[in-house]
Order: C-alpha cells, then structure tokens, then sequence
C-alpha cells in the first residue's frame, strides 16, 4: 500500500481524499456561520461546543490541520513535478481550446486560498489559540459582552470593509477552486461514467452555493451593524 | 493561399533549437497539411537548405506518427483527427501558422518536429498484452461470453494509436488517457482480467519511470485525442490500480 501512495495515481488519490475531508469541513463550517445570520445565540452555543469538545480540539482539529497542510504541500509537489515533466514551454499553447480556466489555474487558485487561511487564520483561529491554550481561558466569554463572546467577534471583525473585500475575492477564488476541484476529486478515486452528470451537477450547485453563502454572511454582517 | 510558417527548426537531440519563419505561397485549400509542409520542403530543397523533418507514414489517420503542435494545439485547429487528415481549407489566406514539435520531457526532440515517443513502447511492453498459447491449440475467442458494453467499451478503448496529442496537450505532460487506454482495453475482457493486477501495477510504474507528469483532470487530452478516447478509462485505471494495491 505505501507503494501506491508514491505512485502518481495514489498521489492523486490521496489529493482527492484530502479534497473530500476539506470538502466535508467547509459544509459544516458553512452551515455553523449560517446560524449567525438566522440565531446570534444558537451560533453562539455551537461555537462554544465546537471550541471546548475534546474531540474536536483535539482530534479532529489537528486532522483538519493536518488535511489542508496535506492538501497545499502536495499541490505544490505536484506543481513542481508536472513543470519538470513538461519540457521545453510552447511557443504558442491554445489551452483555452481544450480546457477550463479553472482547471488549467488550480495552483493559482489555491493560491489565492492558501493566502486567504493565513488571513484567517490571523483574524480567528490565532486569537482563539491564545485565549483558549496561552492565556488558559476556556469560558468563552468576555469583559462588556452579556453571554458568549464568538458572535460580538464575529461581527466586530466584519466591520471593517478592507476585510470584508478581502473575504470576498478569496470567496471567488474559493468557488473557481471548487468548480474543477469537486468533478476532479471523483474522477481520481475512478468515478464510474455513469455517475459523471450527477456529479457535475452536484459539484456547480456545490461549488456555487457554499461559497456565496460565505460571501452572503460577511456582508450581512458588514451592512446589519 | 499565402502563408507565414513559424516553425521549430533543431539540428539534432543536443543542439538548441529556435523558430524561423518561412513563407508558402500557392497553398490549395484540398490539400493536406503535411501535403502543404511537402511543398514547403522541396522549395526548402531547391534553394539548397535543409528540408523540414517531421513524422509520417500511413497518412490516412491511423499509424499515430504524425505529431505536430499546430497553433497552440496537438495535431491542429480540428477535432477526431491527425495532423494528416488537417486539411489547409481549416486556414485563411495570410495565416501565420505556428509548428512545433509535441513537448515533454518524456518525448525529447529528435529534429526539427520529430519526438521520440519510444517510453509509450516501453509502458506497453511492461504490461500492454496478455499471454497466450499460440502454438495453434489456440481456443476460439467466439467461445468466451463477453457482454456488448465492455466488448464496445474495450474496442473504443482499443482504438487508441499511441500517437502522444495527450501528453503533448496536457500542462503537466501527462500520460495517463494513453495509458489508462490500454490497461482497460485488456482489464475490461475476460482474457486482460487474468493478468490485470500485474498489468496496471508495471504500467504505472513504467509511465512514472519515463518521467510524465500527474494527471489533473483538466480534461484538455480527451477533447485533443484524435480517437475520441474518454477520460472514463483513466477513472477505471485509477480503479484498477487501487484495486490491485490493496
């Protein structure tokens, strides 16, 4: 089995596992900043629950961890190794002839992504690791707020409009990323043809609807306070 | 019709190479392009200059020799055909038509637009056939039920000549359609199924050992494959492979 993964179809089998998993969080991370639109305390209940369970702090989120450094280090392995693969560049290439944008650019694209996590990571899971792991505070409250903290943080971050662009364009990266990223994913783990139109269609609704939903939050938040 | 040829011109696999421009004139539009890079030739021959070397032979769509990266795409501006079977009516009158040899690293450049494509011979004898008895006890193929979809399946599979377009229009040089081809061509009939394991297993090893690239599902290969090869059989490869390493 480890022969596989150094194959360059387990590689690609193991990009797509990691795909899925990442996949897979971006629906219930969607799904738990979705309640701050709907239920302020609900968010905040669920915040407070995914930010103390053991299991998430310390199982799942060293996975998760593990998964998107998986994912952005092997893009680049990848990356580099397709380039030495290639040669001499054409003189003239009419990729668009044959190809999507997006599935010509997923380095780019993940780029843009992986610049989006460090920012992300600088607004909230930073601050989070410092209170909950540095300073030892795990009630999930703070000085001036009645109840949890998580939804006064929330929208105080979103108040600024340079974040919220920021957000935005990363969203549309995020989105350009997923449109090929999704189909792709399938057709490594050897997706049979029958399966390729549902597939299709689930990975646009998918790759539309998480991401705007996203961008639909950070502006609600950005022009309700 | 008048054209501007740009064309990749290397004296040998060591040398450097550069594109130099040519100009054709009188260009009838029934004709072919290697019809077209014939004319070019002898006037090349004429004034005494080195003529233009690139693969040919049959010339009707089926040998996979002809190998030219033609405006930015493998075997040309068309779809379903070799470079042979492009014809000059696909052009206009003053064109400026760009040609170069397919590029990888696992294709070098022979001269001028001739590739060496010998690492798809050496993957196809690292697993691309089945082991039989042929010393006339051979039994009737008739004889071995096979249903019509993976006896359809294993034919389209089979119609794949080997040429390279994937590998040359794929951005990572990859070449898995050409591959993926052949492993189904024999894992889809019960004849390939004995072998299958040991089959995509050498395979595999064999394309990464030649140094192409990883697939990334751009689907670029399928739309440039002159036989309309699906990206279904690089799926059912990746079945295969997953399938024999656990």
């Amino acid at each position: 089995m480890s022969g596989f993964f150094k194959s360059s179809i387990g590689r690609k089998v193991a990009m797509a596992l990691s795909a899925f998993f990442l996949m897979f969080f971006l629906l219930q991370h969607f799904a738990i900043n979705m309640l701050s639109v709907f239920s302020p305390d609900t968010f905040n209940e669920v915040s407070h629950f995914m930010g103390t369970n053991p299991l998430v702090q310390f199982a799942l989120q060293p996975v998760l961890i593990f998964g998107v450094v998986f994912h952005f280090i092997m893009g680049f392995i990848l990356e580099l190794k397709n380039k030495k693969a290639n040669g001499v560049n054409y003189a003239k290439n009419n990729g668009a002839a044959n190809s999507s944008w997006m599935s010509r650019n997923m380095i780019w694209s993940g780029v843009a992504i992986l610049a989006f996590v460090v920012l992300h990571f600088i607004d909230f899971w930073f601050p989070e690791i410092n209170t909950k792991f540095i300073q030892g505070d795990w009630s999930g409250t703070m000085d001036g707020v009645e109840g949890f903290r998580y939804y006064e943080e929330l929208v105080h971050k979103f108040s600024n409009p340079a974040r919220v662009v920021a957000y935005v364009i990363a969203f549309v990266f995020l989105a350009l990323h997923l449109m090929h990223g999704f189909t792709s994913a399938f057709q490594s783990m050897g997706s049979t043809a029958g399966r390729k139109q549902t597939l299709q269609n689930i990975g646009k609704a998918y790759s539309i609807i998480i991401p705007l939903g996203f961008v639909v939050i950070a502006l609600y938040h950005f022009f309700n306070h | 019709m008048n054209l501007t040829l740009k064309i990749w011109r290397q004296k040998d696999s060591s040398s450097k190479g550069q594109m130099v421009d040519y100009k054709v004139t009188d260009i009838s539009e029934h004709m072919s392009f290697l019809e077209m890079m014939d004319v070019l030739n002898e006037q090349l021959v004429n004034t005494g200059e080195e003529p233009v070397a690139f693969d040919h032979d049959c010339r009707e769509g089926i040998c996979g020799m002809c190998s030219m990266y033609i405006n930015g795409e493998a075997h040309g501006p068309d779809r379903g055909i070799t470079t042979c079977q492009l014809h000059m009516r696909m052009f206009k009158d003053g064109d400026t038509i760009t040609i170069e040899p397919f590029r990888a690293a696992a294709f070098p450049v022979i001269k001028d637009l001739v590739v060496d494509r010998t690492s798809f011979e050496r993957i196809q004898q690292a697993g691309g056939f089945i082991s039989v008895n042929t010393s006339g006890n051979t039994q009737d193929a008739n004889s071995i039920p096979i249903s019509k979809i993976a006896a359809d399946e294993a034919m389209d599979a089979a119609t794949c000549i080997g040429c390279g377009a994937c590998v040359a229009t794929c951005k990572n040089s990859s070449a898995m359609l050409f591959v993926g081809a052949k492993v189904s061509q024999y894992a889809l009939l019960p004849q390939g199924r004995v072998e299958a394991t040991e089959r995509v297993q050498n395979m595999v090893a064999q394309m990464d050992l030649e140094g192409f690239g990883n697939c990334t599902n751009t689907g670029a290969c399928e739309v440039e494959c002159p036989k309309g090869i699906s990206l279904d059989n690089i799926a059912r490869m990746n079945r295969e492979l997953m399938k024999a390493s656990v």
